[in-house]
């Protein structure tokens, strides 16, 4: 697995934070991965549980343990909606459609079940997965474009947020 | 070494109250094991003694009391004189916690009822209760939990969580994830003591599934250990599965016979069958563990092609009586020098003990065993596969060396100085022999248990007795001396191999050997043998007994 040398850089410098137990850099680790190349492959597990000496097995335990790590690719934008009691009561579920509609993801219900990868667009472009409290719940419906925040997004202004994304 | 070092420190007792009665225990033992001992059984998922404690079952509950400290920050005492307890408002796990001076412990109030009972309905929301098809079934502690602390109606009505059922995460091992209850004594066993750290729980809440990476299998050689210690039957043995329900198994205590280090088990075996041996205890042999090859080596005792009559002259000879005439004769047909003696190092104590006296009825110089090695490992298994070296060299069959006169017992076969041959237990064709160069001898006497080249080739075969079948002793790698008792009874007319060796050399000798039972050979035995002195069959217990040998 080719890693480019600055990844490697930040990689050895996580590391060098847990200098009694290496394993602790698991997470860290994970979170520079996902952000260079999008997920996490098996290729990227079988890599990081031999740099910090561990089995494969501890690796997956952690990218199936949280929800925010994904081992499928996701589109270039990845739209994350709230789907917490607030946000569902201020209309969420609806939001979520029309945002589908408007980026022609083909949502199934099915997916919103648990470790399913996200939804993505034929064209690779964008992405869209239900999360859990964005820690808004006053200004529903809440959603993150990439890592923009958007508080009480309007069905209307859908097709103005996502033309800044295409 | 200086005697300081030797004299063990003394060790500090805690007083601790359980359901209202005070005991003594040695400070570091924990709440779960004291209970135990004061005869309260506290029931338990993911604690296991051997393994490390991640208190994550909670199914050990019980309610803690601390000593209630007076205004001088002592205790304040009771009417009977002990320390009154102000008890903790929730319950506690029992088996992350050790005892303290003065701890109140209450294994059975109603707050400890209702925290078992809640454990338990938590534990079956999601559980299959395919109780009728499992093979867990009478070893379950979800099901006996259940029955003794369980609620006994379901609240829940919603579907089940659905998981991988028939999963063979390795080649002895067959998983239903439906069935875990995600205890992690299996996670930890694989990383802990077999070393080898494959499986895991991946996902999370209700939808954590114990697996195995995709890329590795669970082939370790102790893999099977995991199913022992699996509570429930998500962990099951591919060989053992749907053979027998364990409830019609009935146990013997003995010892795996297949290394040297001579792992305690218990044999499970119904109408003259083995289906399956287990790890029991031994904390001076094998802790609780065993290893795979081991546990499944026995399948050969049910083989069909057991030999099930005595040969002599080339011919079936159903009649022991007339068969070991006949071979005593051919023996005594050839002079001494022109004779040479293979046993075991799979043979009891016993047997090498008569096997012993025969080559000097018959005046044999030449004998030695046939060593069997192969790769052993730093957990249990041994490099030497003859479970009994130890005896062969203590009861002079072989010297210090085992295997050294070999060459040359197969360079006077191959010469024809050598005419005749008495191969206990073992295949000649090992030294090295063809079997045309085995058909040259004029007299070869075999004792065997399955047909091999050495059977074919011989005109008198005596078919004897698996370790299962008999009872006697061996010496493991460390000189411990432990026992083998009867699980089942050697098919057809095969005999114990004790008064195989017995029945012959009374017949070279023609006088009475005045053994009767296993235990006069042993009598025997031991009189002859310093270091089995004052040892009798009994006295070698469950556990065994270290012999005063190197
Ligand atoms: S498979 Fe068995 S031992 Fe392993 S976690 Fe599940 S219940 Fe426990
Ligand atoms: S380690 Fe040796 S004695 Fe123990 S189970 Fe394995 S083969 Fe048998
Ligand atoms: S046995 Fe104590 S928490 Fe599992």
């Amino acid at each position: 697995m080719q890693i480019p040398t600055e990844l490697l850089a930040k990689i050895d410098e996580a590391i060098s934070h847990y200098p009694v137990s290496k394993r602790s850099a698991s997470l860290p680790l994970l979170h520079l991965f996902q952000e260079q190349f999008g997920y996490i492959s098996d290729e990227s597990i079988a890599w990081i549980a031999d740099k910090l000496g561990l089995e494969q097995i501890n690796i997956l335990e952690l990218v199936t343990f949280y929800p925010m790590f994904r081992r499928e690719p996701a589109g270039k934008v990845h739209i994350r909606v709230c789907r917490t009691l607030s946000c569902a009561l201020a209309g969420a579920d609806d939001l979520k459609t029309k945002l589908s509609e408007a980026t022609g993801i083909h949502c199934s219900k099915h997916h919103e079940g648990f470790s399913h990868p996200p939804e993505v667009s034929p064209d690779g472009q964008f992405s869209i997965e239900s999360v859990e409290c964005l820690a808004s719940c006053g200004s529903g419906p809440v959603m993150m474009i990439n890592d923009d925040f958007y508080e009480a997004v309007a069905p209307e202004t859908i097709q103005e947020i996502l033309s800044k994304y295409k | 070494m200086s005697t300081e070092a030797t004299t063990p420190k003394p060790v500090e007792l805690v007083n601790v109250q359980i359901d209202g009665v005070w005991y003594q225990f040695p400070k570091g033992t924990k709440v779960i094991e004291a209970c135990s001992q004061a005869g309260k059984f506290i029931p338990r998922y993911c604690y296991h003694p051997r393994l490390s404690t991640p208190g994550n079952c909670r199914m050990c509950m019980v309610e803690l009391g601390m000593p209630k400290m007076g205004p001088d920050r002592k205790p304040e005492l009771g009417p009977d004189g002990k320390p009154i307890h102000n008890w903790i408002p929730r319950p506690q796990i029992s088996c992350a916690q050790e005892v303290s001076e003065g701890l109140g412990v209450r294994t059975d109030s109603k707050m400890v009822q209702d925290a078992r009972k809640g454990v338990l309905e938590f534990l079956l929301i999601n559980h299959p209760l395919d109780c009728p098809i499992c093979d867990q079934a009478g070893e379950c502690r979800l099901q006996e939990f259940s029955y003794d602390f369980g609620p006994a109606k379901t609240r829940f009505l919603e579907h089940k969580v659905k998981k991988p059922k028939r999963i063979q995460i390795g080649p002895r091992i067959t998983l239903d994830d439906e069935r875990c209850i995600l205890c992690s004594r299996c996670v930890r066993f694989m990383r802990e003591v077999a070393k080898d750290d494959v499986i895991g729980i991946v996902n999370r809440g209700s939808y954590s599934t114990i697996t195995c990476h995709p890329n590795k299998t669970l082939d370790s050689n102790y893999s099977l250990n995991t199913v022992d210690i699996c509570p429930v039957g998500a962990l099951t043995s591919t060989d053992f599965r749907f053979k027998m329900r364990v409830w019609f198994l009935k146990e013997t205590k003995s010892f795996c016979t297949s290394c040297a280090t001579g792992c305690n088990t218990v044999i499970g075996a119904r109408e003259n069958l083995m289906y399956r041996q287990t790890p029991r205890e031994n904390n001076d042999v094998n802790e609780s563990w065993m290893c795979d090859y081991g546990r499944l080596n026995f399948h050969y005792l049910n083989s069909p092609d057991r030999l099930l009559a005595p040969v002599a002259k080339g011919v079936n000879e159903p009649d022991w009586t007339a068969a070991l005439t006949a071979t005593a004769s051919a023996l005594k047909s050839l002079p001494p020098s022109e004779v040479a003696l293979i046993a075991s190092g799979k043979m009891t104590n016993e047997e090498l003990f008569l096997a012993a006296g025969l080559t000097q009825a018959l005046g044999i110089m030449l004998h030695d065993i046939v060593p069997h090695t192969d790769a052993g490992d730093d957990i249990l298994l041994s490099t030497d596969r003859n479970p009994n070296t130890a005896g062969a060299k203590l009861l002079g069959l072989c010297d210090a060396n085992a295997g050294s006169k070999l060459p040359a017992i197969a360079d006077g076969i191959r010469g024809g100085t050598i005419k005749g041959l008495v191969i206990l237990g073992e295949d000649a064709t090992a030294l090295g022999l063809a079997e045309s160069e085995l058909r040259k001898l004029e007299v070869l006497v075999t004792t065997a248990m399955l047909p091999n080249l050495t059977t074919a080739s011989a005109g008198y075969v005596l078919p004897g007795s698996g370790f299962a079948e008999k009872r006697g002793s061996m010496v493991n790698k460390s000189g411990r001396l432990q026992r083998l008792n009867r699980a089942i009874q050697a098919p057809g007319l095969a005999r114990d191999d004790w008064e195989i060796l017995t029945g012959l050399t009374e017949a070279i000798t023609g006088t009475s050997l005045g053994l009767a039972t296993i235990e006069d050979v042993f009598k025997a035995m031991s009189a002859a043998t310093p270091a089995l002195t004052g040892l009798s069959l009994s006295k070698i217990g469950d556990l065994g007994v270290q012999l005063p040998i190197a």
